[in-house]
């Protein structure tokens, strides 16, 4: 008899529907996949609802209310493997922006009755609340590194995603480096690879949406983009968008706002 | 006991974008209660837009969707452009235009062949159905496939593109490139009238009521990014005037706020009333289609939404095979636009309805203030409705049934909750 298929499970936390939208967006993978691994609890695709324990679960999203506080909880509980997908639950994504900011203020500006919104003063990653196996990077997450991810944990190894920059990503692709030859502000340097370096092959600056890179030397960066003309106002928003609470860009921004404030 | 009061609670929503769920207090076939609740955590965007370079705004209001990543871009810059006094003309105003035919062949098809179907021919889900119907799904996913391969090609990539900028584009893509798209265009064409034709064969519930549809109207197009606010009610209006007619009500019922207009009530966005307003702009064979799908020249059955929908997609083909044949590089890939002390407005058409941003800018080009309102917000309380005129249509002895068909009629909107939570107040039952 056949071994019984490893059952799959996607939870959402406060995000954009992206990344586990990726997993649908495997048009030419999905329906193999299946073969492979039970969808048991997807409820994106499929009304049916396989009870856990599960054993990959996929993450998305931060963590911002009580209530998804101690949700995880319980998902980490009913699952063997748990690994975050994107920026949001691996970092606390966009949303992590109201770290930086009065929350009420936030409620007060966005909602005509605040006191229906329960909502925590911070977006917090999925790894600040529970022991996570794998993280996998991304605003959006690449669709191949998340096919990666998956069939690492099926033939049980570690995912072979390099923690690099992307600008090996394009050294390996040929295209001319965008800081070098045109003095546009780039990340590329410090993000973290996965994007197949997106960004400098359309003309434009990388905008660190994969995160730091493992060794990110963000002081570096920052002087170098201060000599293509970036003042620290812009430095703080540079580093302050979709990964905003990932260690390294954290201490960046923090940084570029303290000198912002002695200017 | 017919008059026994019972509760049907779908805690969690699916084959939706976010996390939803809807209660039902019924008492025999009578609705007591009916609520659409919203429990995805708040964001918070409108907050945090403050404070940012007005040249961020597509890509942060990305973020809030990533089933609709491409209508946020398309809104946020085309009210950028309003507030500086530019126009984007030309083919870069054609390439805006197949980006988003992209994205609705791309959610549309989603939507069609992958979370709505599956409720007509019973299945839990597009996987369940893939194994009766494994033709169906595969060739939906392949057509599904070419409208991310739009996106991706002119948008860089499929969720959230990192292309779209205020006034064009970084880099625009060459003749040969686009060319190279027509094989596979043409044969979605194909595809998507087979989808059109599949779905059209479907059981429809015998429901619908007379909505105020609302949508964008331009002089000579089917509308995506420009056009003015209309409705089948004589509503005629600029983008700007906005909201002077729509805003938010609280209703004794509900602690959620709607989006109503003003004097009038509840409305509908989405693609039954971008039909019902523009189906006049379809090209023949599309008419012919509709005519023949039994939805012309106005749908108002919701469940029908399907086939409207499966006809935008073949819309979308064809819009794009046109946009792509005829397609002349530009002289660069964006015009300038400079900071300007203004304020700006803009209304596209997102798969599943109008969206509408607004924006004050102060002088060195930084937001001041932001207002974002997606179409899942405007259904909101036109689903509740339909929800409470569903209801005493149905069998009473069959709860299981009914909350089947009621979970159908919230997904006859596609509606986007991780759109609408950071708008929607979250509605919390307290006893």
């Amino acid at each position: 008899m056949a071994a019984a298929k490893p059952k799959l499970a996607v939870w959402k936390f406060a995000s954009c529907d992206g990344c586990q939208l990726t997993l649908l967006d495997c048009e030419d993978e999905l329906l193999s996949l299946t073969h492979h691994i039970h969808i048991a609890n997807f409820l994106e695709a499929s009304r049916e609802v396989v009870p856990g324990p599960y054993d990959l679960s996929l993450v998305e999203g931060s963590i911002t209310t009580n209530h998804d506080a101690e949700r995880i909880q319980k998902i980490r509980q009913s699952s063997r493997f748990l690994v975050t997908i994107g920026a949001c639950a691996t970092s606390g994504g966009i949303q992590a922006l109201k770290n930086y900011a009065d929350t009420d203020e936030f409620i007060r500006y966005v909602y005509a009755s605040p006191g229906y919104i329960k909502t925590l003063s911070t977006s917090t990653p999925i790894s600040s609340h529970v022991t996570v196996d794998y993280e996998l990077r991304g605003c959006p997450i690449s669709k191949t590194q998340l096919l990666e991810v998956i069939n690492a944990f099926l033939t049980k190894r570690r995912p072979a995603i390099p923690d690099q920059s992307v600008c090996m990503d394009c050294k390996a692709k040929g295209t001319v480096c965008v800081m070098v030859s045109k003095g546009t502000a780039c990340l590329g340097p410090i993000t973290h690879s996965g994007c197949g370096a997106l960004c400098p092959s359309y003309d434009r600056g990388c905008f660190g949406c994969y995160g730091p890179q493992g060794s990110a030397n963000t002081t570096g960066l920052s002087a170098r983009l201060k000599s293509v003309g970036l003042t620290d106002d812009q430095l703080v928003r540079v580093f302050r968008t979709f990964n905003a609470a990932a260690p390294a860009f954290h201490d960046a921004g923090l940084a570029h706002e303290r000198q912002n404030e002695t200017n | 006991m017919s008059d026994k009061t019972r509760r049907i609670d779908v805690n969690y929503l699916a084959r939706v974008e976010g996390e939803g769920a809807f209660h039902l207090v019924l008492r025999g076939s009578e609705v007591v209660d009916a609520k659409l609740r919203i429990y995805e955590p708040p964001r918070f965007f409108e907050a945090f837009l403050r404070g940012r370079d007005f040249r961020e705004a597509p890509d942060i209001t990305a973020r809030i969707c990533g089933i609709c990543p491409v209508a946020y871009q398309m809104s946020a810059v085309h009210a950028m452009e309003d507030a500086a006094g530019v126009k984007i003309g030309g083919p870069l105003r054609e390439l805006r235009r197949l980006l988003y035919c992209g994205e609705w062949i791309e959610s549309h098809t989603l939507h069609v062949a992958m979370l709505h179907a599956p409720d007509f021919l019973g299945y839990e889900s597009a996987i369940h159905m893939a194994k009766d119907h494994p033709d169906v799904v595969s060739r939906a996913l392949a057509l599904k496939k070419v409208g991310n391969e739009i996106v991706a090609l002119v948008g860089g990539r499929e969720i959230h593109p990192i292309n779209v900028k205020v006034g064009g584009f970084y880099r625009v893509p060459s003749r040969n490139e686009l060319r190279a798209l027509i094989p596979r265009l043409e044969k979605a064409f194909a595809e998507a009238i087979t989808l059109g034709q599949w779905v059209s064969t479907f059981d429809f519930p015998d429901f619908s009521f007379d909505y105020e549809f609302v949508s964008l109207r331009h002089p000579t197009e089917y509308p995506f990014n420009e056009g003015r606010i209309v409705s089948n009610r004589g509503l005629d209006i600029a983008v700007a005037d906005y909201e002077k007619h729509f805003q938010e009500q609280h209703v004794a019922h509900s602690n959620a706020l709607h989006s109503v207009r003003v004097g009038a009530g509840p409305y509908h966005v989405g693609p039954l009333a971008r039909f019902a307003l523009n189906s006049d702009k379809l090209p023949t064979h599309l008419k012919d289609f509709a005519k023949n799908a039994g939805v012309w020249p106005v749908c108002t059955n919701p469940f029908k939404s399907i086939v409207v929908r499966a006809i935008e997609v073949i819309y979308a083909c064809d819009e794009a095979l046109r946009i792509v044949r005829s397609y002349e590089e530009p002289d660069g890939p964006a015009v300038s636009v400079d900071p300007v002390d203004a304020e700006g407005f803009a209304c596209t058409e997102a798969p599943r309805g109008s969206l509408y941003h607004r924006y004050r800018l102060d002088k060195g080009g930084l937001i001041t203030d932001a207002r974002i309102v997606p179409p899942t917000s405007q259904n909101q309380k036109t689903i509740e409705d339909d929800l409470r005129r569903l209801v005493p249509t149905m069998p009473t002895d069959n709860d299981e049934l009914l909350q089947w068909r009621c979970e159908q009629a919230v997904r006859n909107y596609d509606p986007c909750i991780s759109c609408a939570t950071h708008f929607l107040r979250m509605n919390v039952v307290r006893q």
